[in-house]
């Protein structure tokens, strides 16, 4: 359903194309890089008020509506004048991930060796790669320091790689329902979502932007099971039970007939009109490769070198994310000498919950960022003194 | 009165006890109170323990780190002598397991520095005597039914859990409250006379005493061993 020219990015934001060739983790190189932002508020005089937000698997650029009439993002209630990221005192850059399907390149565009779209020739990105070009973006911006990088699920391994990766230019990680490593159980849900899209006859190995049918099978499935993994047995039952979609008389026969298979079908039927297969499979493999132990011993050898302030969370019904991994890095951060903070809160919304659980997460959120800013402030103000 | 307000009293005086520039725990940090005062006073570097998310809420608005864990369940991701000093202000009297908050206390810190309304004053004793109900008072405001204080004790009773699970104390400030709320040490018999109890606890058995008779500052991990001892024998012989 995908259409070729649909790697478009969401309306309002902004296209840079970054300077010079990106070199990936794989070895392979990109010879030109468009990425698609939007920023929100403004930058404060001294920069220091700049927080940038890293997007989860299938979201985009579009955290926020930002202006009346304009489409609600996807962290809407979180980021916006007044929320926990105010943007009436933060400047707030979101921007679609290398690899993605909303306006930075990725496998649908367009390959300018061949002329047509990359699909399979497109190489695997990691997150380290995603966070080369969000710090490109950001020499972009001229954005020296950011008071804060904050992100959930995978949006959350981004902000843990720029912490790893660029402690210089990162004053607070927020590192929400995520983890340093994926277990063997959320690589195993994505080895079936991949699955299903691999063995997808209209996959077609991934060059199957120029033809006529497309790996809408595959993908709704993925994205079936995807789901099934964000949501917890609690929210499930509370939603759908065992109700039938029309009367009480089983059908005896295999339409969509329990509520929630109608629900899955339909989540797995708009996800393949607004994604694509190529990106779910490149974003599933970079979660599945990330690890920010690397070549260290220990987590807390790790995180030795990362900024000094964290805040780390997680949600009380999250299998997926569960409390026990973010626990583990708030211990590996702890043991590292960090300032950090820890909560898990209570949710019955299983990993969904980042998305949803405003107010508690804004009690946390708001003052920490306030507070980064300050530090940011701070630090720039100390480095200027030194120059 | 609530443990926060509680807290409140205790503040000016575990603040005195910890060395500029020490690494502190407080276990039950409540709203962040303490941490934040001895980051301002203290130059310490201060990390708290609280369950209660509006609480760690607050600790975060004072840019206090704090980390929401059950210390009813152990501190087993903190190693060992991590912290120079591990706070338990007014909370051994409300958490579940006390003898393992205390021994993980004595492990995680250098020394432990605890706070607990005594229930052996005078008038709670008074109280039970003489109406023959459980006493209630300013800091022991709780019907027994309906409190979060589940595990109540005298100076006596705490010198002799701390010995009980490897510790000793090496500093014993029993404090009286005035109606206005100020605090003063109690000379004369302290279990009776003392509303209020912070101890230093360390682990281990007291330093044998010919090791610092005659020495004009003996100390202990720092402190004034020889009152810290005239404080607990003296306490003691009651």
């Amino acid at each position: 359903m995908l259409d070729p020219r649909t790697n478009v990015p969401p309306e309002g934001a902004l296209v840079a194309t970054l300077e010079g060739e990106l070199d990936l983790a794989s070895g392979r190189r990109l010879t030109s890089v468009e990425v698609a932002y939007e920023t929100f508020g403004r930058l404060s005089a001294d920069g220091s008020n700049a927080v940038l937000v890293c997007h989860a698997l299938s979201g985009d650029s579009h955290v926020t509506s930002g202006d009346v009439g304009v489409s609600p993002g996807w962290w809407e209630p979180m980021v916006g004048p007044g929320r926990a990221l105010d943007t009436d005192r933060l400047f707030v850059i979101c921007s679609n991930v290398l690899g993605g399907c909303s306006g930075t390149t990725g496998p649908g565009s367009t390959d300018p060796d061949t002329g047509v779209p990359y699909g399979s020739a497109f190489p695997f990105v990691t997150i380290e790669d995603m966070v080369e070009v969000q710090r490109r973006l950001l020499d972009h911006l001229g954005i020296v320091r950011l008071a804060a990088v904050v992100g959930g699920s995978m949006g959350g391994m981004q902000a843990l790689a720029w912490a790893k990766h660029h402690p210089e230019r990162v004053t607070a990680v927020v590192a929400d329902a995520t983890t340093p490593r994926l277990g063997a159980q959320p690589i195993a849900f994505n080895v079936v979502g991949r699955r299903a899209i691999l063995d997808d006859p209209a996959f077609a190995g991934g060059d199957y932007y120029q033809s006529d049918s497309q790996p809408d099978a595959g993908l709704s499935i993925a994205r079936m099971v995807g789901h099934i993994t964000y949501l917890s047995n609690e929210s499930m039952h509370e939603k759908f039970g065992r109700r039938l979609r029309e009367g009480i008389e089983y059908a005896y026969d295999f339409v969509n007939e329990f509520e929630v298979e109608t629900y899955l079908a339909h989540q797995g039927r708009r996800f393949t009109e607004r994604f694509d297969a190529n990106t779910y499979l490149l974003m599933t493999k970079a979660m599945d490769y990330f690890d920010l132990r690397g070549e260290s011993e220990t987590l807390a050898e790790a995180v030795r070198g990362t900024p000094d302030r964290w805040l780390v969370t997680s949600f009380s019904s999250d299998w997926l994310f569960s409390t026990d991994q973010a626990r583990d890095l708030a211990i590996a951060l702890l043991a590292a000498d960090k300032q950090v903070t820890f909560a898990e809160f209570e949710s019955p919304y299983g990993h969904d919950a980042f998305l949803l659980e405003v107010e508690q997460q804004t009690s946390l959120l708001r003052p920490f960022l306030e507070n980064s800013v300050r530090a940011c402030a701070e630090s720039l103000r100390r480095k200027e003194d030194a120059a | 009165m609530t443990a926060a307000e509680l807290r409140r009293r205790d503040l000016a005086r575990i603040a005195d006890l910890v060395p500029r520039g020490s690494r502190v725990l407080d276990l039950g940090c409540g709203d962040g109170t303490l941490l934040a005062l001895l980051r301002d006073t203290r130059e310490a570097d201060v990390h708290g323990v609280e369950l209660d998310l509006a609480n760690v809420a607050e600790c975060v608005r004072r840019d206090i780190p704090v980390v929401q864990f059950d210390i009813d369940e152990g501190l087993p991701d903190f190693a060992d002598g991590s912290f120079d000093i591990v706070v338990l202000s007014q909370t051994l009297q409300v958490v579940r397991r006390p003898a393992l908050v205390l021994r993980e206390m004595l492990r995680v810190g250098k020394r432990g520095i605890v706070s607990f309304p005594n229930f052996g004053h005078w008038k709670a004793r008074a109280y039970l005597t003489f109406r023959g109900r459980m006493p209630m008072s300013r800091s022991i405001p709780y019907s027994w039914y309906d409190t979060p204080n589940i595990h109540l004790t005298t100076l006596k009773d705490f010198r002799a859990f701390v010995a009980a699970n490897g510790g000793h104390i090496e500093q014993e400030l029993p404090l009286a409250t005035s109606r206005g709320g100020h605090q003063h040490e109690v000379a004369l018999w302290p279990n009776l006379f003392a509303d209020t109890g912070v101890a230093v606890v360390c682990a281990g058995a007291p330093a044998p005493r010919t090791a610092v008779r005659g020495t004009s500052q003996a100390t202990c991990c720092g402190y004034d061993v020889d009152r810290a001892r005239r404080t607990y024998e003296h306490g003691s012989h009651r």
